[in-house]
């Protein structure tokens, strides 16, 4: 059992938790993932550490409440306890060659990658970072991101801050201006994982994602998360979860992650 | 007394068509006056061969002796003097390929039904036996063990005896590892794999769920960090095998594994009071005629398939399940296709499974294992309308600890090589089980472990 220390709402539905879990941020590394349990008869769901302070003993959790566990993890308040952790489980991200690295965050997506942003700052990399939300009301860790990013952009469908429009114009924007682009790791919904892919494949960029697959055990034991990456099954919880973007079929990702929505509305009934 | 029957008592269990619409277990065990008239069937050879059939050397004309004289009491701790979890192994041991395959009875006639002895032995302690577990105060060294299946519940249960102190850690959020999500309820009640760890407990070992060796932390971090003496690797084969062809990844393709942890650990099965969620539809083939695709196949029909077929590329003979699994699936109406090998999963367009494509099969030379190698036969190729396939073809041992523990040997098959007492190529580190034979069974694993437990006493003591 793990306690809950902090809660901050970010926007509607979208959490922050700052957790205790010593043995976990002991080992925790930028795109590492946990799996938890909020109940007894509860489903295990995989989860990125946003964060993690060593000396404190404590991970951050950032969710959006999207599914029944989601949302039985929204209810909990400050000091009450998570029934199971486990972790940090996948394999920390690789970065690419070279000094040159855009971070770009879609939705909750701008979580898993704060943590490469403040990786690659603390290592001396030159980071940009574009952030983007459907509005301005849904945007979180500007300031974070913005504290561990040489340049800092941040986009919105409605335009109600920053660019009008994807994260994917502002990256086609630094292209066209010329800047050194070594590498991108891009962390969002598969759409905006896919275009960020889609646009970077024509410059030759290399171009990092993170897949929040469906699992059961997180250590390689079900095969539940596997993806196609350039021809070959690999299991998101042990290969992943970071993947070559260019090699990543995301099509069928989109398909597996569908395949318990109509399971979903059983449970929103008994609720 | 009566003549001595020429079969094994029946063993009277939940009839099929009521069976296949719960988990309830199937058999219901014999009574005490099946139980006793089965004991009388075995001849107390002076020199017993069924003993050699057992992997952990049961004595077991003398535990079926004092049943036969009605000295219960006398007959638990015979079985349990070798075999600590009897109540697990008298269900889902292949005792037709052990004790019960050397049994002098049966030459001529049935085997005596050692298991299913065992099983009520072992019920009736559970049921009757007032012996209070004593906690046991440890004066030993610590000692880790790494995970909470078969091996490392008996390694476990050797050491504490030993005056160890022992702490287990689990990746899941349950001990037991493949007696809770592998093996189902109706074949193995997940009360009696609770009721072993619950005495493993109250001996005084430490259980410490959520815990990923490898990394929540590392081999060398138990040894050097934490203060462990020494390490026993029990993590099981949990590497689910594909068939790597097209349309695998179709959604309504399961692992074996996937598919019963989802029902078994997660209870799928009591769905949404329960909230893992698990697809089933109308028709499921599963691939293999393993245990786990028997269990596969029969939970699928519980879980309300209307049709449920086996797959299997060679032929009735090679199936490697336990015949009770086999006659139990035939009873339920699953369908056996033998000689028949997937070569592709259709797909609905939709990301669906909507087919399986098989081509017939026919048996040539012998190959390595000795099994007469399934050849296709050309232009047998057929399709049959399924919903839901289940990968049940095997397991490779879990590649976590190998890949974390710079120094551990590992075959080229990613098993952990360990000698015939489980020492490592590093001092102090023990394995046993699936993890270093492959996946077995439940009772090898749990003689591994045995055999590690005292390997493991012997290394400390000398150091």
């Amino acid at each position: 059992m793990n306690k809950v220390i902090e809660t901050q709402v970010l926007a509607p539905s979208l959490h922050k938790f700052i957790v205790e879990a010593p043995m976990i941020a002991r080992r925790a590394q930028p795109g590492q993932f946990v799996i938890l349990r909020v109940h007894q008869q509860g489903e295990r769901i995989p989860l990125t550490i946003a964060d993690f302070n060593r000396r404190a003993g404590t991970i951050t959790l950032v969710f959006q409440e999207v599914g029944h566990t989601t949302r039985l993890l929204g209810k909990l308040q400050e000091g009450d306890k998570i029934v199971d952790l486990l972790g940090p489980l996948g394999e920390p991200t690789q970065h690419p060659q070279g000094k040159n690295a855009v971070c770009i965050g879609g939705g909750v997506g701008v979580a898993p990658v704060y943590p490469e942003a403040k990786d690659l700052h603390q290592r001396g990399y030159k980071v940009t970072s574009i952030i983007g939300a459907r509005n301005e009301e849904l945007l979180f860790f500007e300031e974070e991101m913005g504290a561990v990013s040489d340049e800092f952009f941040v986009a919105t469908d409605d335009g109600s801050k920053g660019h009008h429009g994807f994260v994917t114009d502002v990256l086609q924007k630094l292209i066209d201006e010329g800047r050194e682009v070594d590498f991108v790791i891009a962390v969002g919904p598969i759409p905006m994982m896919k275009a960020v892919a889609d646009l970077t494949r024509k410059y030759e960029i290399k171009t990092i994602v993170s897949l929040n697959s469906m699992m059961v055990d997180g250590t390689g034991m079900c095969g539940g998360c596997r993806v196609t990456v350039g021809g070959e099954v690999k299991f998101t919880c042990v290969d992943g979860p970071s993947f070559d973007a260019h090699l990543l079929d995301f099509d069928e990702q989109t398909r597996r992650l569908s395949m318990y929505k109509d399971k979903e509305n059983e449970l929103e009934v008994k609720e | 007394m009566a003549k001595t029957r020429t079969t094994k008592h029946p063993m009277p269990a939940q009839p099929a068509q009521q069976r296949i619409k719960n988990f309830d277990e199937v058999p219901y065990g014999y009574s005490t006056d099946m139980a006793v008239e089965e004991a009388q069937r075995c001849l107390q050879c002076k020199n017993p061969k069924c003993v050699q059939g057992c992997p952990v050397g049961i004595d077991i004309p003398g535990f079926i002796l004092k049943l036969r004289d009605q000295d219960f009491q006398g007959a638990v701790d015979v079985l349990k003097d070798k075999n600590s979890l009897p109540a697990i192994c008298g269900r889902v041991c292949p005792q037709e390929e052990q004790c019960e395959a050397q049994c002098i009875v049966g030459i001529k006639n049935e085997p005596v039904a050692i298991g299913r002895l065992e099983r009520f032995v072992a019920d009736w302690e559970a049921e009757h036996s007032k012996s209070q577990v004593k906690p046991i105060t440890p004066t030993e060294a610590k000692v880790a063990i790494v995970g909470s299946g078969p091996s490392g519940l008996s390694a476990a249960g050797e050491l504490v005896k030993k005056g160890y102190k022992v702490t287990i850690f689990e990746a899941f959020h349950q001990p037991g590892g493949v007696l809770m999500y592998g093996i189902p309820e109706f074949r193995l009640p997940k009360a009696i794999v609770q009721r072993e760890i619950d005495y493993l407990k109250k001996l005084g070992v430490e259980i410490q769920l959520n815990v990923v060796v490898g990394k929540t932390i590392t081999l060398q971090e138990l040894m050097e960090e934490e203060g462990y003496k020494a390490v026993f690797v029990g993590s099981g084969a949990g590497l689910p095998y594909f068939l790597n062809i097209p349309g695998e990844n179709l959604n309504g393709v399961y692992s074996a594994n996937e598919f019963l942890t989802r029902t078994n650990l997660m209870r799928a099965y009591q769905f949404p009071e329960w909230h893992t969620p698990i697809h089933i539809g109308e028709r499921v083939a599963v691939v293999g005629a393993g245990n786990v695709a028997m269990d596969s196949a029969r939970t699928a029909l519980r879980l309300g398939a209307k049709e449920v077929h086996i797959v299997y590329r060679r032929s009735e003979k090679e199936m490697p399940a336990r015949n009770e699994e086999i006659e139990h699936a035939r009873e339920e109406g699953i369908k056996f296709n033998l000689l028949t090998n997937p070569v592709e999963v259709k797909g609905d367009g939709k990301g669906w499974v909507k087919a399986l494509k098989c081509v017939k099969m026919e048996l040539g030379e012998p190959d390595d294992s000795g099994r007469r190698r399934p050849i296709p036969i050309s232009g047998s190729e057929f399709e049959f309308p399924v919903d839901v396939v289940v990968v049940a073809v095997g397991q490779g041992p879990n590649p976590l600890i190998p890949r974390t523990t710079q120094g551990l040997e590992t075959s080229k098959w990613g098993n952990i090589v360990a000698d015939d007492v489980g020492a490592t190529s590093i001092p102090g580190v023990f394995a046993g089980g699936d993890v270093v034979t492959g996946a077995a069974t439940v009772i090898k694993a749990m003689g591994a472990g045995k055999v590690a437990a005292e390997a493991i006493d012997k290394y400390i003591q000398s150091k």
